[in-house]
């Protein structure tokens, strides 16, 4: 074997161990009983639906890779879907969705509305991808998959889209029982691409196509560190949407007036990540060029015992992002690894030298929402979110799939709502030229 | 009929007798003062000595234009008596007990005592008040030759008007009665009390816990200056950020300037009502569905401004108004009464004392010297003063892709300047946008600790018609943190120069291969 060899079938290891452990998150965090899947193995932690959209996509990997059976994932599958369909759609404060969107969090028993959270048009377009995956994917004349297939369907086509504008140009981020929609909507490049396109994919509510201009309007086309690129700050940004949709050569009005498309936009957002960490001007440990990941993700907090941060604020949950931040020297090992598809060769150097410094931030159930190099105990061992949070090993799963095999995007490529939406949107060119 | 006026100071705040104060009164209104007798005909009245009206009547004055300017208040109007000049004197106060705070970042000790005194704070405030008011007084205006009247003007036809019953007759007037706090409407809060930038200046005593409310450039400038002399701060905003139409960068990094300087911040969130409970302020809020309450000693509001517009009969003149949005004028300046113009807060959107002077200039320009200036030919600028400082002038990236233009950034972040670093100033960039594939700059924002004096290049450049391409060549002294506007123009040259290399290159391969 040559040495090109080897090392490509040492990337296949390695890429294969952490695609299963992320996988496992989800055999292990979903109630079997309606498919929800827990936000965090933490205890007593709720159903988040975005979550639940990664479990259903991350599935027909499984299946293709042996790790679990065609039946046990259809039957995984079916127990979401039915358990959505079923649910309490009044839009009370203890039900579980509204106008077919669902709320951010769910009880793992019920299935109500947890937390008070919101009902949430990014989360429920995550979980609703899901439901398109697993809907392509199931494609068997067995009256399992049939009625999958029928009910993936009925779930996206029930969606409000145009409710969710709330009489706007674009669609709003969130709507509460007790006081209605949260009052702001999106604004610059963001994962609600995704959103858009499933939106404007839908056979019974879409919304006018212009609604994608109003949104894109707000990009921002921004030469930073020599690096042209659509700018948005935290890298999962750069991450999501690509989990379903390949954007390799597709352009909307947008990118063919910059000449570029978002698969090459998210190559350039690892450039600018890894500039910001080389500068590191804030100066946190840990940072370089094969040391990187700001994203939204866990964090520690000022009040954690045992933390001294030096009078530095310590953000807990959020969206770090570069170069303006938010930025407390917390990195995210699977956000680099999440980019695997944009920049192969860089990303697999990047994560075996995380790996290799900050071992402890990956174990054998997955990689640890953030971690902080700079923040280290009494023993040297530096500050690592505890337990795993599914949207992480979602997108980690997804990643390296579509790396491996292209798998999801294959899927997705064949969806009718998103071809429809892709075009509504305004794309042209590339595979979407031999879609019907 | 020529009668003396009495002096009344009209927020009802108590004042301050000291020296300083004692010698802004003499400068802006004199106790003693005596409107002088009217002449028979003035080429301009112009009503409202704030920075429009005092513009307006010097600059008439100076090309031998007889001028009689109205006064209801204090020369010198909102920026000179309770705006930029009190609140700039207060943030560079409260900067400097930041950066004594934070000695160590620059390898200084902390000094071992920073206790605030704030009385000698204000004293700084009410000195430096004192100082500017000097180059307006009612001295060098009537040096000026210009007529000074204070008292209300109210106007009794299209080309008289009346100030305490002397009858002032005009060929042309102006209108520059400034703009006062919007008060929001809350329940409880004006039994309960609250400051604006017409009283927060003459605070003897600092509260210990303060509320703000709003978000925009008042607000936040007054939020951080407060929280830095030692008040228990927080800021409560609406919308999702600070500052809604700037940058979302800006107003991000200004939100974790405020976390690390200590304030509460509260966005998306609206006031409900305030009560008074025990000599304390109870405020409720709520954001979206999550009700909650903080106790305060004091509220200040920065909810905008309002044209001044009332008491002034503008009806008799014909002249059309509202009480939102003021004056209405044309691109000219000029209101319904073809005879009367307006100029600065009362009647632009932009309410910046730039603007008010640039737009004063525009209106003797059209009025007395038969001017055609517009409005609309302005490239204003504008700056929120808080740490660092916000600037922008002309047009912003979103802006431009609504009407079509394709446009591109350039960004420097601070912390790629070498002087930024040495200043450990490094929060900050410059964004320079440009119509794509060419140099015409469209607009600027820069986030830095002097941005103010920063964007007056963006400003010249756009005034100019100078593109990246020409700023790549001017020689910025090295080191300072204006050299990131260079950057961003040599970053442009760098673009340019590799479109220009690919196309050689390909060219050469085509020739290889003919």
């Amino acid at each position: 074997m040559n040495h090109g060899a080897a090392a490509a079938d040492a990337d296949e290891i390695l890429l294969d161990g952490i695609q299963q452990a992320a996988f496992g998150y989800f055999r292990q965090m979903v109630n079997p009983a309606n498919g929800l899947v827990a936000d965090t193995t933490r205890d007593h932690w709720p159903c988040s639906i975005a979550v639940v959209g990664f479990a259903l996509s991350a599935y027909p990997g499984g299946v293709e890779r042996g790790w679990l059976s065609r039946d046990e994932a259809v039957e995984l599958c079916l127990a979401a879907l039915r358990f959505f369909r079923d649910s309490d759609q009044r839009g009370t404060p203890d039900s579980t969705g509204y106008k077919g969107f669902y709320y951010h969090f769910l009880d793992m028993q019920s299935g109500r509305r947890t937390w008070r959270s919101e009902l949430s048009m990014i989360d429920t377009a995550l979980l609703i991808a899901g439901a398109l995956t697993a809907r392509m994917y199931f494609d068997a004349e067995t009256m399992p998959e049939a009625e999958l297939r029928e009910i993936a369907d009925e779930l996206y086509r029930r969606i409000d889209w145009r409710w969710a504008q709330n009489d706007r140009e674009t669609i709003m981020q969130g709507w509460k029982p007790e006081s209605g929609f949260l009052h702001y909507g999106w604004e610059g490049y963001s994962e609600s691409i995704l959103l858009y396109v499933l939106a404007l994919g839908s056979p019974t509510h879409a919304p006018a196509a212009r609604i994608y201009e109003a949104w894109s309007a707000t990009y921002q086309w921004e030469n930073l560190y020599g690096v042209d690129f659509l700018y948005a700050g935290p890298l999962f940004i750069h991450q999501f949407s690509h989990a379903w949709i390949d954007f390799r050569g597709i352009r909307d009005r947008f990118m063919r007036e910059k000449r570029s498309d978002y698969f090459e936009n998210s190559r350039r957002a690892v450039v600018v990540q890894r500039e910001y960490a080389w500068r590191n001007p804030l100066g946190f440990a840990g940072y370089d060029k094969d040391c990187w990941g700001l994203t939204a993700g866990d964090g520690p907090t000022n009040d954690m015992p045992g933390i001294s941060a030096s009078g530095r604020r310590l953000l807990g949950y959020a969206a770090r992002g570069v170069p303006f931040g938010p930025d407390d020297g917390t990195l995210a090992g699977w956000a680099a690894l999440a980019s695997l598809p944009f920049a192969p060769d860089v990303v697999l150097s990047t994560v075996r030298a995380m790996r290799r410094r900050y071992s402890q931030m990956h174990t054998d159930h997955g990689y640890a929402s953030g971690f902080n190099p700079g923040l280290v105990d009494a023993d040297g061992r530096c500050w690592v979110s505890p337990g795993h949070y599914g949207l992480d090993q979602g997108i980690v799963t997804l990643m390296i799939e579509n790396h491996r095999s292209e798998l999801i995007w294959r899927l997705m490529r064949k969806c009718p709502y998103v071809v429809d939406g892709l075009r509504r949107a305004g794309f042209t060119g590339g595979w979407l030229r031999s879609q019907p | 009929m020529n009668r003396a006026t009495t002096v009344r100071l009209g927020s009802g705040a108590p004042l301050v007798r000291d020296s300083a104060e004692r010698e802004r009164i003499d400068n802006v209104r004199p106790a003693n003062w005596r409107n002088p007798a009217p002449a028979p005909h003035y080429d301009l009245v112009i009503v409202g000595a704030g920075t429009a009206g005092l513009v307006a009547a010097q600059a008439a004055a100076s090309r031998g234009a007889k001028i009689a300017l109205v006064e209801r208040h204090l020369l010198g109007g909102t920026c000179l008596n309770t705006g930029c000049v009190p609140s700039k004197a207060l943030l560079r106060t409260s900067r400097l007990y930041a950066e004594m705070r934070h000695a160590d970042r620059y390898g200084a000790c902390i000094p071992g005592d920073v206790r605030v005194d704030f009385p000698a704070v204000m004293q700084r405030v009410r000195g430096v008040r004192a100082r500017i008011s000097r180059s307006d007084s009612v001295r060098q205006l009537t040096a000026a030759g210009i007529a000074l009247f204070f008292g209300q003007a109210r106007f009794t036809r299209a080309d008289a008007l009346e100030v305490e019953g002397a009858t002032l007759h005009f060929g042309k007037a102006l209108i520059a009665t400034g703009a006062r706090p919007d008060t929001p409407a809350i329940p409880g809060l004006a039994q309960a009390g609250y400051l604006t930038n017409e009283n927060a200046f003459d605070l003897t005593r600092p509260p210990r816990r303060l509320l703000v409310i709003g978000g925009g450039p008042l607000g936040c400038e007054m939020a951080q200056a407060f929280c830095r002399l030692g008040v228990q701060t927080t800021i409560v905003q609406k919308r999702p950020l600070f500052l809604p139409r700037e940058e979302r960068d800006a107003a991000q990094i200004l939100s974790d300037s405020f976390a690390r300087d200590g304030i509460e911040v509260r966005l998306n969130t609206r006031v409900l009502n305030v009560h008074v409970d025990g000599g304390a302020k109870i405020v409720d809020l709520v954001s979206d569905d999550y009700h909650s309450t903080v106790v305060v000693d004091a509220i200040l509001t920065g909810t905008g401004r309002l044209p001044n517009t009332t008491g002034l009969d503008l009806e008799a003149a014909g002249v059309d108004a509202d009480p939102q949005h003021g004056v209405q004028v044309d691109d000219f300046l000029r209101t319904r009464n073809r005879r009367i113009y307006a100029a600065g807060d009362v009647c632009l959107d932009h309410k910046f004392n730039d603007t008010a002077q640039a737009s004063a200039l525009i209106v003797v320009e059209n009025a007395l010297f038969g001017g055609r200036r517009r409005l609309s030919e302005l490239t204003i600028p504008w700056c929120t003063y808080t740490d660092p400082e916000i600037a922008h002038v002309g047009l912003y990236a979103r802006q431009a892709r609504e009407r079509n233009i394709p446009v591109k950034t350039f960004t420097i972040p601070l912390h790629d300047v070498d002087r930024a670093i040495a200043d450990d100033e490094e929060v900050g960039f410059v964004k320079i946008s440009v119509r794509e594939r060419t140099d015409r700059i469209l607009g600027a924002t820069i986030v830095a600790r002097h941005a103010g004096e920063m964007i007056s290049e963006m400003t010249l450049a756009i005034v100019a018609g100078v593109g990246l391409r020409m700023l790549a060549r001017v020689i910025h002294a090295y080191p300072t943190q204006a050299e990131a506007i260079r950057k961003a123009a040599d970053a442009y040259v760098r673009t340019r120069a590799l479109s220009y290399g690919q196309r050689r290159s390909t060219a050469w391969l085509r020739w290889l291969r003919r």
